[in-house]
């Protein structure tokens, strides 16, 4: 029998998605959205998981999403086919993972040298802050940006997963939040 | 009749809907990662249902409640990892002497001692079968998903009251923390047992009564029927005894109500075996990296399948020796440095190659580790 791994292929009915930044901008809660969003949408499977303990917080801080329509059987990512990146750490630690061609979006806020010209940026930290009027909105609008870019999730069901996640008096400027991300995703989309 | 809601759920959350589906109605625990989700889930739903939550001063006074909750007839639990179970040990050997239906739920984190507290691992495996002294006989699930943990915290339930028995469910904390989607099982859908309540009068009650199949008919306390619990090996009426005839009786019965339907008890998932000269053998976690490194070895024209274990304890001898019958590899993964590995060569004839794929630094067996051993062996 010849060499197994030189033949072996990367399973092609997985879509691995990380979320990555700093503990306390919403990575893990964005990711969860997003798990519900997609898996209560239209019955896809989803995973979800995390960085779990001290290095969780502060430092780099990740969470994973596994999405496919057939049974999921290796829960975490093994090759990243889409990863955010919402700082500078997270982007020079999580970018290895990155499968060739997979899709990089960056804030380009907070990260200043993307390792490669093919990528997507959007000042997710900076629109938050300035046009939806919270800095806290950042994952919001990058979970938007996201399903623009990618298709992954369609607007509406991201809207009710957001929606039904968002704390009272809150939920304006979440809309405000998918909306924004959602027309600055549409303007880079190739 | 609506659509049942699939819902995304985390593990430890889908263990606390499984036992109350179940019938749990008391909950005592000391809260530890990677289970504390468990404790919190338990505190919130418990008093919504009528039952009970306690957060005990330990664990060692927190399985005493759970067993004492279910003498007085309650569906009883506690959740822990590692360096709790260590500590409940004595008292569950208090539940198997005395045959009081209990689950202990075990989201396993590195050890020994507090180890790695935030970090997977399956190293109480053998603490499972062994852990509290005497001879006995053990009962241990092991999920590997977070819909898994709903059906088989119902399964250790249903188990624990059937053969009047503690359960222990073997989670890991990469099943505790994930989150998967989920629908819970509609009211009905999936099947509970009740623990058998005696039905002669309070005065011809015989409490440990050798039975056809072994379990004895359990009275809750308060309901007429006065009887003796203790840790002492005891007499059919529950009083100690030292005589020879009344002692073997007794620990056999431990042993056979169990083991005589150990292919009732027995839960396997068997996957690509059909035509497999290897197999991956595992429980838990690794069985999803076993699948995925199956499925893409097949994919390259490997025969290659993959047996996972849900029902550890008692040992599925028969099963696995007529699965791998036509193998000539097996790979055992662990997230420990050989347990179950050890059940399986026991098992296994001579002639079957058993390899190991072994880790234990507090991450999961990925599919390229389980890839690499196959090409090693083949």
């Amino acid at each position: 029998m010849g060499k197994l791994l030189d033949k072996i292929e990367i399973p092609q009915d997985r879509y691995e998605v990380r979320l990555s930044g700093s503990g306390g901008q919403g990575m893990i809660l964005a990711a969860v959205i997003l798990g519900e969003a997609i898996g209560g949408g239209d019955g896809r499977n989803v995973v979800q998981s995390q960085s779990y303990g001290p290095e969780a917080r502060g430092g780099a801080s990740k969470s994973d999403v596994v999405i496919s329509s057939n049974e999921i059987y290796y829960p975490k990512a093994m090759k990243l086919d889409m990863l955010l990146a919402m700082t500078q750490e997270s982007m020079d630690k999580y970018f290895e993972d990155l499968k060739e061609g997979g899709t990089l979006i960056v804030d380009t806020t907070l990260v200043t040298h993307v390792p490669t010209d093919n990528y997507y940026g959007l000042p997710f930290t900076r629109l938050a802050r300035e046009e939806a009027g919270h800095v806290m909105v950042a994952n919001v609008i990058a979970l938007a940006a996201i399903g623009a870019i990618t298709g992954v999730v369609s607007r509406e069901a991201l809207t009710e997963s957001v929606l039904s996640r968002a704390p009272k008096g809150t939920e304006e400027k979440n809309r405000k939040a998918i909306e924004i991300g959602w027309r600055e995703g549409l303007k880079l989309k190739k | 009749m609506a659509e049942p809601k699939r819902k995304l759920m985390q593990g430890n959350i889908a263990c606390v809907q499984g036992a109350i589906y179940a019938g749990m109605r008391f909950f005592a625990g000391y809260p530890i990662t990677p289970s504390t989700e468990i404790a919190e889930g338990s505190a919130r739903e418990l008093p919504r249902i009528g039952g009970r939550f306690i957060q005990m001063e330990d664990e060692i006074a927190s399985i005493a409640a759970v067993i004492a909750a279910s003498v007085t007839g309650k569906k009883s639990m506690t959740a822990t990892s590692g360096p709790g179970f260590s500590l409940m040990l004595e008292n569950i050997g208090y539940a198997y002497i005395t045959e009081t239906p209990c689950v202990i739920v075990n989201v396993q984190r590195g050890g020994p001692s507090t180890g790695l507290p935030t970090k997977v691992s399956q190293s109480d495996t053998m603490q499972a079968r062994w852990g509290t002294h005497g001879d006995y006989t053990a009962i241990a699930v092991a999920p590997s998903s977070v819909g898994d943990t709903i059906t088989e915290t119902i399964r250790a339930f249903n188990l624990a009251e059937r053969f009047r028995t503690p359960v222990t469910i073997l989670l890991d904390e990469v099943i505790g923390h994930m989150r998967e989607m989920v629908t819970l099982p509609e009211p009905g859908q999936i099947p509970i047992f009740n623990r058998v309540k005696p039905t002669v009068p309070p005065d011809k009650f015989e409490p440990f009564a050798m039975t056809a199949n072994l379990v004895s008919p359990m009275p809750a306390y308060g309901e007429g029927y006065r009887y003796n619990v203790t840790g002492l090996t005891h007499d059919t009426m529950g009083f100690s005894t030292n005589r020879a005839d009344e002692i073997w009786p007794k620990l056999d019965k431990l042993k056979n109500k169990i083991e005589h339907y150990t292919d009732e008890i027995t839960k396997l998932r068997v996957e690509m075996m059909d035509d497999a000269e290897i197999a991956y053998i595992s429980y838990g976690t690794v069985a999803r990296t076993s699948l995925q490194a199956a499925s893409i070895a097949r994919k390259a024209g490997v025969k290659v399948g993959s047996i996972q274990l849900y029902t550890i304890w008692p040992f599925p001898d028969k099963q696995l020796l007529e699965l791998c019958a036509r193998c000539k590899k097996v790979i055992v993964g662990e997230l420990n440095m050989g347990q179950i590995v050890h059940e399986v060569k026991r098992v296994l004839p001579r002639d079957i190659e058993v390899h190991t794929a072994q880790r234990y630094d507090g991450e999961i067996l990925t599919p390229l580790q389980l890839l690499k051993k196959l090409e090693e062996v083949m």
